[in-house]
């Protein structure tokens, strides 16, 4: 209890000091703020910069090549949950769709001639590029689905998000083990596995990969859509407070609906990109995703109170969480070890979410 | 040993710093009963809250039995000897009686070496304290089974049983009827010659008069003075409390009401306890209030027309035409609009922008080729209502929590009126808010009528009630029980139709 004695003078003199009509004062604590709700990034630029300069070729084009190309799918699902985040809710589905997507694109996107063609060699599919697209749409709209049944039961049956999505992950696993009979999908065509491979433009020795244009173009269109449309608003609005955006119009049930649906769809995308990149999938392919991704929304900002976060600072927890990993591996620190301090960095993300705090008072 | 057993001094909160308590004082006598007075929103929750430490106080002093004392909860705070009972009782109702009172500190016995709750002990001691406070219940019967101002003994009971030398009673009578009332004071006077001090924080002033022997009042956060009650009458103490004469609490209206424009008919919930048959007409340019006391379903008959709550029956006619709400949605599209009663419930988002809080219902107007959101069209109406409302904050990218309740309700009344509403409805629209800024709401609302808007306010003050309306409708137990016309209204003709069944 700090300024037990201080006089009514002092207290009127402080009332006025800290007024938030003050607007030297309110400069003031938006950059203590800026600290204070990014210590975690901190502190891993701190890491990096000791990484960086303790261990050769950290800071290589190359090492920032491979480590955007692993940004990419990562940024895409973080950018799904993100949403599902703001409105208070989560998506523990998010990995596992990840992987149901790669492994039915992979199957379908086999060589023509490989010898172990998961449905059979009577099956030959067309050799043109908008086949594989079809099959890009496909499995994003198959994703999709899965979204929408969760944005169903969250909104309609209120099922709480926890527990529907973490019953969708279940599903969807079984789902995927059932199809692919739990073997590795591998014989991928040249033309899927150049998505994730081959070069746009180089500067200098960084070289831009067509694959990075997703992270681009999915990073605008969130942008777009979350400061630019009725979809954003009402997003914030759910999250910072659901009932009174039921008051003011908001169709909140529809609006959570979409939300999860687009959420799907970003996750197909993901693991179409993702599957390519890996040049073949099984069933364990994007395993704990779910649980990256809220982490780096968080690190980046996206408040667990809801109402909070910025395409910006999802792209920043992202970039920031791949750097850690990178770090670690440089460091050489046992692959085991560097799970336990993931999971650790997670924790202490969301519990030095200032942000929901800030809504009690 | 001082004169007396609890002092609160020179108290100072603030809440982002904006601060709701400047330098209140408290001292209460052993064995007195105290009345706290104020407006809503004076600060009377809050001062309670410091002294049960819920709150951090910014600074000053807490002196009780004359030692400096720092509560950490409710259980230290009874563990000192000091309890309240809340306005909103906090009972849990599939429990039985003993274990509401000795929740948190059951009587135990040791088996070896496991403590086990002792529940004959319990019962026992629970069945005395009962007595105590007169109520002829066992102490097995769940507390669901009992009604408000029972469940209101018990709560007293549970503070007596853990030899409380000091209870706060906040707003107890808000929801009994008089009779009960009675019982009440019976209780409080036996317990205040065993030496038990009361603080009973109330608005309703013929019973301050009556049960207390001295009151303390605030106003918008200050202390305003302390005054033996034998030395107030009602009309001073209001003075007190609103700081000025009566006179000019209200702007002078200036609207003319004219043809009926909305029709409610035999509205009906299907919940038997909340509105029951309502029907009622409002006219251009009107202002009705709605009277009545806490329970009388009022906020409920509003939200069932908003389609926020299911009903079984009822139609409603709007300019002519029938009209169907399901959700809040088809309402605001016909021209209607509701101020809900609990703004941080359901009227503010409070991590968002002053902007997108006014913005949010009529996104549809700010948009370029049907989808993109066209933020200068938005700005400049958010500034427009800024400017026209006199509401005070930096700029329209604060977020709303960093801004007054008054000016947080003008933002919210600025969010309904960037939708051109015909028929707006008020739910205690001044509800927590200073007394400077009530003026300005009044205003606004006096405005808006002239200009043909028409406006349904509830209100449970009563000088509010009388002050603005047009015409007072009254409702009790879920039923309209009258309408008055606004100046044929008073305070006694209304108080009779809002008890009408009880």
């Amino acid at each position: 209890m700090a300024n037990q004695n201080m006089t009514v003078k002092e207290g009127k003199k402080l009332m006025e000091e800290q007024s938030p009509m003050n607007p030297s004062f309110v400069k003031k604590r938006q950059i203590i703020h800026i600290f204070k709700d990014n210590i975690i990034a901190f502190l891993l630029v701190i890491l990096v910069l000791f990484v960086g300069f303790t261990r050769d070729n950290f800071f290589t084009w190359a090492n920032f090549a491979n480590i955007v190309s692993n940004v990419t799918p990562r940024f895409i699902i973080a950018l799904g949950v993100s949403g599902c985040l703001i409105i208070r809710g989560t998506d523990l589905s998010a990995g596992r769709a990840v992987g149901l997507a790669g492994v039915i694109a992979c199957t379908l996107l086999q060589r023509n001639d490989y010898a172990d063609k998961f449905f059979g060699g009577d099956f030959v599919a067309p050799e043109t590029w908008w086949y594989v697209l079809g099959i890009a749409l496909f499995v994003v709209f198959l994703s999709m689905c899965f979204g929408l049944a969760d944005g169903i039961i969250i909104s309609q049956l209120k099922v709480p998000p926890f527990l529907a999505t973490l019953g969708m992950q279940t599903v969807i696993y079984g789902i995927a083990c059932i199809y692919s009979d739990a073997k590795p999908i591998g014989g991928l065509r040249q033309d899927y596995t150049a998505i994730a491979t081959s070069q746009m433009f180089k500067i200098g020795t960084f070289s831009f990969k067509w694959l990075f244009l997703f992270a681009l173009i999915g990073g605008l269109v969130f942008w777009f859509l979350y400061n630019m449309t009725r979809y954003g608003k009402y997003m914030y609005a759910i999250g910072g407070n659901e009932n009174a955006a039921e008051v003011s119009g908001v169709n909140v049930k529809k609006s959570i609906i979409k939300i999860y649906a687009l959420a799907g769809c970003m996750y197909g995308l993901a693991g179409f990109i993702l599957a390519a990149k890996s040049a073949g999938a099984s069933v364990n392919l994007g395993q704990g995703y779910e649980l990256e991704a809220i982490a780096a929304c968080t690190i980046g900002g996206v408040s667990t109170g809801g109402g909070v976060g910025k395409v910006s600072g999802i792209l920043l927890g992202v970039l920031v969480f791949e750097l850690l990993k990178s770090s670690m591996q440089f460091l050489g620190i046992n692959p085991y070890v560097q799970q336990v301090v993931q999971g650790i960095v997670i924790i202490v993300a969301v519990a030095f979410d200032v942000r929901k705090y800030l809504k009690r008072t | 040993m001082s004169e007396y057993l609890l002092q609160m001094k020179d108290i100072y909160k603030s809440f982002n710093h904006i601060y709701v308590l400047k330098g209140v004082s408290l001292n209460i006598r052993p064995g007195t009963v105290h009345a706290l007075m104020g407006e809503n929103g004076a600060g009377k929750s809050t001062l309670m809250k410091c002294l049960f430490g819920i709150y951090t106080r910014d600074s000053g002093e807490i002196i009780y039995n004359d030692e400096h004392i720092e509560i950490k909860n409710a259980k230290d705070a009874l563990n000192k000897g000091i309890a309240m009972v809340h306005q909103e009782l906090q009972p849990i109702p599939e429990r039985d009686i003993a274990e509401n009172i000795f929740c948190g500190r059951y009587q135990l016995k040791n088996i070896g070496p496991l403590k086990i709750i002792d529940h004959k002990t319990m019962h026992e001691e629970a069945n005395k304290y009962l007595k105590e406070v007169g109520l002829d219940f066992d102490s097995s019967t769940k507390l669901g089974e009992l009604s408000v101002s029972q469940m209101q003994s018990v709560e007293i009971a549970k503070a007596v049983s853990a030899d409380a030398k000091l209870i706060i009673l906040d707003e107890p009578t808000s929801s009994l009827t008089e009779n009960e009332v009675e019982l009440l004071f019976n209780i409080i006077n036996k317990l205040k010659k065993k030496g038990v001090a009361f603080i009973y924080i109330s608005h309703k002033m013929e019973e301050i008069l009556k049960i207390s022997d001295e009151v303390t009042i605030m106003r918008d956060g200050t202390y305003v003075g302390t005054w033996k009650s034998t030395e107030l009458t009602t009309d001073l103490i209001i003075k007190h409390m609103v700081g000025r004469e009566l006179t000019n609490r209200f702007p002078k209206r200036e609207n003319k009401p004219g043809e009926v424009i909305f029709k409610v008919e035999h509205y009906t919930s299907p919940n038997k306890r909340s509105f029951q048959d309502v029907s009622f007409e409002l006219r251009k340019g009107e202002i009705l209030g709605i009277g009545g006391l806490v329970g009388a379903q009022r906020t409920e008959l509003m939200e069932g027309i908003f389609g926020i709550r299911d009903k079984v029956s009822g139609t409603m006619k709007f300019e002519g035409a029938e009209l169907v709400v399901k959700r809040p949605r088809d309402a605001i599209v016909k021209g209607l609009a509701l101020l809900t009663e609990d703004r941080r419930a359901t009227g503010i988002f409070g991590v968002l922008s002053v902007a997108d809080n006014v913005g949010i219902a009529s996104l549809d107007k700010y948009l370029d080729y049907g989808f993109i959101l066209n933020h200068k069209k938005l700005k400049i109406v958010v500034d427009e209502n800024i400017k026209k409302m006199n509401i005070k904050t930096p700029n329209s990218d604060t977020p709303i929590q960093y801004l007054s309740g008054g000016n947080q309700q003008k933002v919210i009344i600025g969010r309904w009126l960037a939708n051109a509403p015909d028929v707006l409805i008020l739910d205690e629209p001044t509800r927590g808010i200073d007394v400077g800024a009530k003026y300005d709401i009044y205003c606004i609302i006096a405005d808006l009528a002239k200009q043909g808007k028409s406006i349904i306010m509830i209100s449970s003050e009563m000088p509010e009630l009388l002050g603005m309306s047009d015409r007072v409708m009254v409702m009790c137990e879920g039923r309209l029980t009258g309408i008055l016309d606004g100046k044929e209204a008073t305070q006694e003709k209304v108080m009779e139709l809002a008890t009408k069944f009880m």
